[in-house]
């Protein structure tokens, strides 16, 4: 097995997370240096929040119906992340992989500040949750995402907008004020969580070579899948 | 009652005005006659002119038939069980038994957070993430613990399911894979955790060993006092657990 367990969570494997706003880049860049640390003959897993079998159902028909207020909304993301953590995050970096999320519970502590729940109460029910080797926090104006996200023609929805918080009547509106907010606490978290910043608004290419500069010196030593397969037998 | 009051935790969206139903719970292991007893008094309050809501575990509109779904499975981890039953506790929490206490009904509860916090610190989460995790939920005005033997609540199962359940016996554990020693090995298990949230909570205790009249009797003795007018009565409420909350993360998987 490998020898050098993480400094900041223990397991084997490595965990790098990507958080920041919808529109904010985070999940081509996740993608982009998932593949390249692939390339680099890492073994690699790659996650996304909200993509749990188990709950995807309820959360699609409790936010169809906004049957949802925010404890349930709250604790129905916690169970869902939960499941995937139990299951999928948590046995490959065991196994000694590299753990790449597109959204950790970082986002739920966002969300769940946005919409009143105890700050507290949220950081206890997700204490199962390791801290990552590193955080990617892709900041950005609100203003830009709304613009990417008009730009993309996709309907934004009720709960992306906050519109269950009865902020503004009109969905652009809420959205904007709702970001807003959201962003603020990815702001707060940036000393708190020890976040890497980094800045949206510099091209795909320099991002993403950014990236790969932090990554390799936290990789230094880290066996590759070769190796693992090998010693492990 | 200090009515609306939680356990520590603000809950977003509860009515800043008093609650003016009372919240009553039954807890007690499977067996120990809890069902009797909420059926009986239920009869009872409405005899008495009280409007009256039942809730139990496992009734959300939301997520019950996921619970039911996955329990099916098997494959669940034990904090996602966990989390999966708070789910179904806030629904019906915020959906049910507040919009009822606000109506001025009674509720009550065929099992509570007690319950489900116990399952969760045997399955391996630490009892200060349990007791967080719920500290959104409502104090209630009266909590009757039924208590009973191992081997009555053996016999009770067994003559009422014509076997024993393997959620019951707490086969999930692996404690054996016989499920008369699981059965026992997990009943143990639950009471000691049961122990310690009675006392921390003030739980009234009934034993329930008895036939189930007697135990309605003993019942009725501690819920009554609930409907005197406030000069009169002498306060059954349970004193609010002495809570000290360091953060200390749930055991992990």
């Amino acid at each position: 097995m490998p020898e050098l367990p993480s400094p900041t969570h223990g397991f084997p494997g490595r965990l790098f997370v990507f958080e920041g706003l919808d529109g904010s880049g985070k999940s081509t860049q996740a993608m982009l240096l998932g593949k390249w640390l692939q390339s680099q003959g890492y073994r690699v897993f790659f996650t996304e929040w909200n993509s749990s079998e188990l709950t995807a159902a309820t959360i699609r028909r409790g936010k169809k119906k906004n049957l949802l207020t925010p404890t349930t909304f709250s604790l129905l993301h916690a169970t869902d992340f939960a499941d995937r953590f139990e299951r999928k995050i948590l046995p490959p970096l065991r196994a000694g992989y590299v753990v790449v999320c597109d959204r950790y519970a970082y986002t739920a502590f966002v969300r769940d500040a946005a919409r009143g729940c105890d700050p507290a109460w949220v950081r206890n029910i997700y204490s199962f949750a390791p801290r990552p080797d590193c955080v990617f926090y892709f900041r950005v104006p609100v203003s830009v995402t709304l613009q990417r996200k008009i730009a993309s023609r996709l309907k934004i929805n009720y709960y992306e907008a906050g519109m269950d918080l009865g902020l503004s009547d009109d969905v652009r509106d809420s959205y904007q004020r709702f970001q807003t907010r959201l962003k603020q606490e990815y702001e707060r978290m940036v000393r708190t969580d020890e976040f890497t910043v980094i800045d949206s608004s510099r091209s795909v290419e320099s991002i993403q070579g950014q990236l790969r500069s932090i990554v390799r010196p936290i990789l230094q030593n880290f066996p590759m899948a070769e190796r693992l397969m090998h010693d492990a037998g | 009652m200090t009515p609306g009051r939680t356990y520590g935790t603000r809950l977003p969206g509860l009515p800043e005005h008093s609650l003016p139903g009372k919240l009553i719970v039954v807890e007690g292991a499977d067996g120990s006659g809890r069902t009797t007893e909420v059926t009986l008094l239920k009869q009872w309050l409405e005899v008495e002119g009280h409007a009256v809501v039942d809730t139990g575990l496992r009734r959300s509109t939301l997520v019950a038939e996921e619970i039911d779904r996955a329990k099916q499975g098997h494959t669940l981890g034990a904090t996602t069980m966990a989390l999966l039953y708070c789910v179904d506790f806030a629904d019906q929490l915020e959906n049910k038994i507040i919009p009822a206490l606000s109506a001025g009904s009674t509720v009550l509860a065929d099992r509570y957070i007690y319950t489900l916090m116990a399952r969760a610190v045997v399955r391996g989460a630490s009892r200060d993430w349990a007791r967080e995790l719920y500290a959104f939920a409502l104090q209630p005005d009266l909590v009757v613990f039924l208590e009973a033997r191992p081997e009555i609540l053996l016999h009770r199962a067994i003559a009422k399911y014509g076997s024993l359940d393997y959620w019951e016996s707490g086969m999930d554990l692996s404690l054996s894979r016989d499920l008369f020693e699981s059965f026992f090995a997990y009943q143990d298990r639950l009471s000691k955790e049961f122990a310690w949230v009675a006392a921390e909570y003030g739980f009234h205790r009934v034993d329930a060993n008895r036939t189930a009249d007697k135990v309605h009797e003993d019942v009725r003795a501690l819920v009554a006092p609930l409907y005197l007018p406030p000069a009169a009565r002498r306060d059954p409420s349970p004193p609010r657990p002495t809570v000290s909350r360091p953060r200390r993360p749930a055991a992990s998987a």
